[in-house]
């Protein structure tokens, strides 16, 4: 069973309709202790501030249960967009600690004035994958839609799985053994998110 | 670096999508959700859907109806028409909507719009500016609340981006809607010479050239399409249609 984890942010609904749409079996939503204990695959989405997701996280009493799931069980765990960086150790964006999964820690965009690029930085973009993995293939010319402010800087460059270039280089999918990130949706990436959400499944 | 978009916008009228010439005489082109399949097949890099009744007929936005549009949206979602309240907005992000575009609510109570916006960031409110042709000579923009826009279309891009903080600017030219003779080029040159938020440039669009025209050559972010999307050809019958994007997309 597929958990996609309900703590209160983040747009649940799309990714679940994003697994019916592959036609992935016994996928849920779901903030029930009892309902994550059991999954053998955990989804964290998200949207919004790093310190209001580990707030969240911390009033359900989840952090302990996702460390048992994701580091005891190694349960694959996959983080989208704020869920991804909830797997850091820290972020520019709180104070508070992340779940620290992953080797790094999240940053705020530092973009030259010159280039008049906005944050967020907001659309679909070419991500270039840098290791074999099971969610995307090496090589593939794939787009996806990102929405956000900061983003994911590896201590570890070996857990950099892909980038994408938005005035700057940055990190936008990360692994670490079962611990997978992607800092856009693929909910919202047409067949290329749901091909990244069916590998993920299949994992 | 952030890709140029082209979508689809969809005019829904309360029953099914609808399409006009000029804001007025729409016409019947079917249910949305099939559409909605179609495009994701086409691989569309966004979709607008606009409730061109909720506010003249007063109403909601028809939550039902937009939580199953946005169920078959594999794509970012935007959505306009008739959100008038806070919860208004939470609901249709809760139901799977990127992005409100908002229209009236801005004479109506720009607050609130700045709240949500403060709440749920400044790419996930649209601002549209709806334009035509004043009475007196030159170009105007004009909303559907009854209340007179005093601004010039710059003046009233720049309250939008600058004041209100709205993260895109929905540019729609009423003289050239359902047209098929292009976009209004001087306009849209001029609100992005002016402004630096993302611009949806929309109307008028007849062809692919016109799309790279206003992608490339006036260098919108992102443009949207109406006629062409739902008909086969000017004065032909409907067919959900839409351009492969590597014919207009040179990235």
């Amino acid at each position: 069973m597929i958990v996609i984890v309900d703590y209160g942010l983040g747009n649940l609904a799309s990714v679940l309709n994003m697994f019916k749409k592959i036609g992935t079996k016994d996928v849920v939503i779901s903030g029930e202790h009892e309902i994550i204990e059991k999954a053998d695959k955990i989804l964290l989405p998200g949207v919004g501030a790093f310190d209001a997701g580990m707030e969240h996280l911390e009033k359900s009493n989840l952090i302990p249960l996702l460390n048992k799931k994701a580091l005891e069980q190694k349960v694959p765990l996959l983080g989208i967009c704020l869920g991804m960086q909830l797997l850091t150790k820290r972020s520019d964006e709180g104070v508070k600690n992340g779940l620290g999964y992953i080797d790094a820690e999240t940053i705020k965009f530092n973009i030259d004035p010159q280039l008049k690029l906005k944050i967020p930085h907001m659309g679909w973009d070419y991500v270039s994958v840098k290791k074999n993995n099971p969610l995307v293939e090496i090589d593939s010319k794939n787009r996806y839609y990102f929405v956000h402010s900061y983003f994911v800087k590896c201590f570890d460059d070996k857990q950099s799985l892909a980038t994408c270039n938005y005035g700057q280089e940055f990190t936008c999918m990360v692994n670490n053994n079962n611990i997978f990130g992607a800092q856009f949706h693929p909910e919202k990436s047409l067949r290329f998110g749901m091909k990244l959400l069916e590998n993920f499944a299949k994992i | 670096m952030a890709l140029k978009r082209i979508m689809p916008c969809l005019l829904y009228d309360g029953v099914g999508l609808v399409k006009t010439v000029n804001f007025k005489n729409p016409s019947y082109i079917g249910d949305p959700i099939n559409a909605i399949k179609i495009y994701n097949e086409k691989e569309v890099d966004e979709l607008i859907v606009i409730d061109i009744n909720a506010t003249k007929q007063k109403r909601k936005p028809n939550f039902d109806k937009i939580a199953d549009m946005a169920s078959e949206a594999f794509m970012p979602f935007a959505y306009g028409g008739g959100v008038k309240t806070f919860d208004d907005f939470a609901t249709l992000y809760k139901l799977g909507v990127e992005k409100v575009i908002v229209n009236s609510l801005i004479q109506q109570n720009p607050d609130v719009i700045k709240k949500v916006i403060e709440h749920y960031g400044a790419q996930a409110v649209v601002g549209c500016v709806d334009y035509k042709k004043a009475m007196f000579g030159g170009l105007k923009p004009f909303s559907y609340c009854g209340e007179k826009i005093k601004l010039s279309i710059i003046d009233y891009a720049k309250y939008l981006a600058n004041d209100l903080g709205v993260g895109e600017l929905f540019l729609y030219s009423v003289d050239k809607d359902g047209t098929w003779e292009g976009y209004d080029e001087v306009t849209i040159a001029e609100v992005i010479n002016n402004i630096d938020i993302p611009i949806i440039a929309c109307g008028g669009c007849g062809n692919i050239d016109h799309l790279k025209n206003v992608l490339y050559k006036l260098n919108a972010n992102a443009a949207a399409i109406g006629s062409m999307a739902v008909y086969s050809k000017k004065g032909m019958g409907v067919l959900i249609n839409f351009p492969q994007r590597e014919t207009v997309i040179q990235e």
